[in-house]
């Protein structure tokens, strides 16, 4: 039972804050002789399975590392096109990393606007009234939580599905917030969050609610 | 314990068949306006989830919730999205949602060789039949709680 990340966003929408508390990263490391039985294609500035699935390896797992070193984007660490030397069979045997692709800063972003417009849409298309957005997504693989103050400010809150009382968590980081971010006198309203004790209380509200411990008055 | 409303959709984004029962605020926008943004946001979500997920997903996206309604969401392999918007107290419906997909779409749409896939659909018997499932659901009360 795990917290994965937490994510705050301001009331335009940006994100102003991202802590990755335990992400696993599942990667498979195997060698390959020629020619290679995957098809890899380019996705986003990445090299990424699109048929081929065996063994671990899934459609979507991105190219981690090739022989050991760790590659950037399509290209390997020395700058060679990796399309053009697994095409090469004096190349082989070659050992493959393959695993889900971490995101980048950019696509944390991104990732964190397109957040902040679903949940306003989720309150459009409400068949109720006076519905909130999105507070709660539902996957098999993680649930999303979302909280979101009376000034706009949305605490996002990525949890194992089965993690219980993230309630407690989100209005727990609401209240480390407004103590070290806040009332910081250095830290300007809506800006990205560089608060030393912002992190460090974060950081202990994650275990205490993953140790399944519930936040007593004054904690 | 309520169903509001039932939207299906085909994998090109045309709305196949649009049901409601319980439904008390309109989205302030054309039925065609709300159908398009219904399958946006819903294509959204799946693009978003797929990019965040730390862990590799077999089902995907499965149903969310806000404070007043929640929405549940099955997906066929062929692209037929069936989505489905219930009050809160209902546990998870992706076993109903798939019953609907293989004894009420499949059964009645799929081998009707006069129902046009792409079409919205024009049955009557599928229509009726969808209504008398929905109402006969255990978490089905006409008088919203």
């Amino acid at each position: 039972m795990a917290i994965f990340s937490v994510y705050v966003v301001n009331k335009a929408g940006g994100l102003i804050y991202q802590y990755d508390n335990h992400v696993p990263r599942t990667e498979v490391e195997k060698t390959f002789s020629f020619p290679l039985d995957l098809v890899l294609k380019i996705h986003d500035e990445k090299l990424v399975v699109s048929f081929g699935q065996r063994d671990g390896i899934r459609v979507g797992h991105a190219v981690l590392s090739i022989n050991g070193v760790d590659v950037n984007g399509k290209y390997t660490a020395e700058g060679k096109e990796i399309l053009e030397y697994l095409k090469d069979p004096a190349n082989y045997p070659v050992s493959i990393k393959f695993g889900r692709a971490r995101l980048s800063s950019n696509e944390k972003l991104m990732l964190a606007s397109m957040f902040h417009s679903l949940f306003a849409i989720g309150s459009q298309l409400s068949p109720e009234v006076g519905s909130s957005g999105i507070e709660m997504l539902e996957t098999d693989a993680f649930k999303l939580h979302c909280f979101q103050t009376l000034t706009g400010i949305k605490f996002i809150v990525l949890a194992d599905p089965r993690q219980s009382g993230i309630d407690g968590l989100l209005r727990k980081i609401y209240e480390i917030y407004s103590d070290f971010a806040l009332k910081n006198p250095f830290y300007s309203l809506e800006m990205p969050i560089r608060c030393e004790l912002f992190d460090q209380n974060l950081k202990s509200a994650l275990e205490i609610a993953e140790k399944a411990g519930t936040f007593g008055p004054g904690s | 314990m309520t169903v509001h409303n039932l939207y299906i959709f085909d994998r090109n984004g045309t709305c196949l068949h649009y049901s409601e029962w319980n439904r008390k605020k309109q989205a302030g926008i054309s039925k065609d306006e709300e159908f398009k943004l219904m399958y946006g946001m819903l294509f959204s979500i799946r693009s978003f989830v797929s990019k965040m997920s730390p862990l590799d997903m077999k089902d995907g996206f499965v149903s969310f919730q806000t404070s007043r309604y929640k929405l549940h969401y099955y997906e066929t392999p062929t692209g037929i999205k069936i989505i489905m918007n219930t009050d809160l107290g209902v546990p998870n419906c992706r076993d109903i949602l798939h019953q609907i997909y293989s004894t009420l779409y499949v059964e009645y749409i799929v081998k009707n060789p006069l129902c046009v896939l792409g079409d919205t659909l024009q049955s009557e018997l599928f229509n009726s039949r969808l209504d008398s499932f929905v109402r006969a659901l255990p978490f089905f009360s006409a008088r919203a709680a």
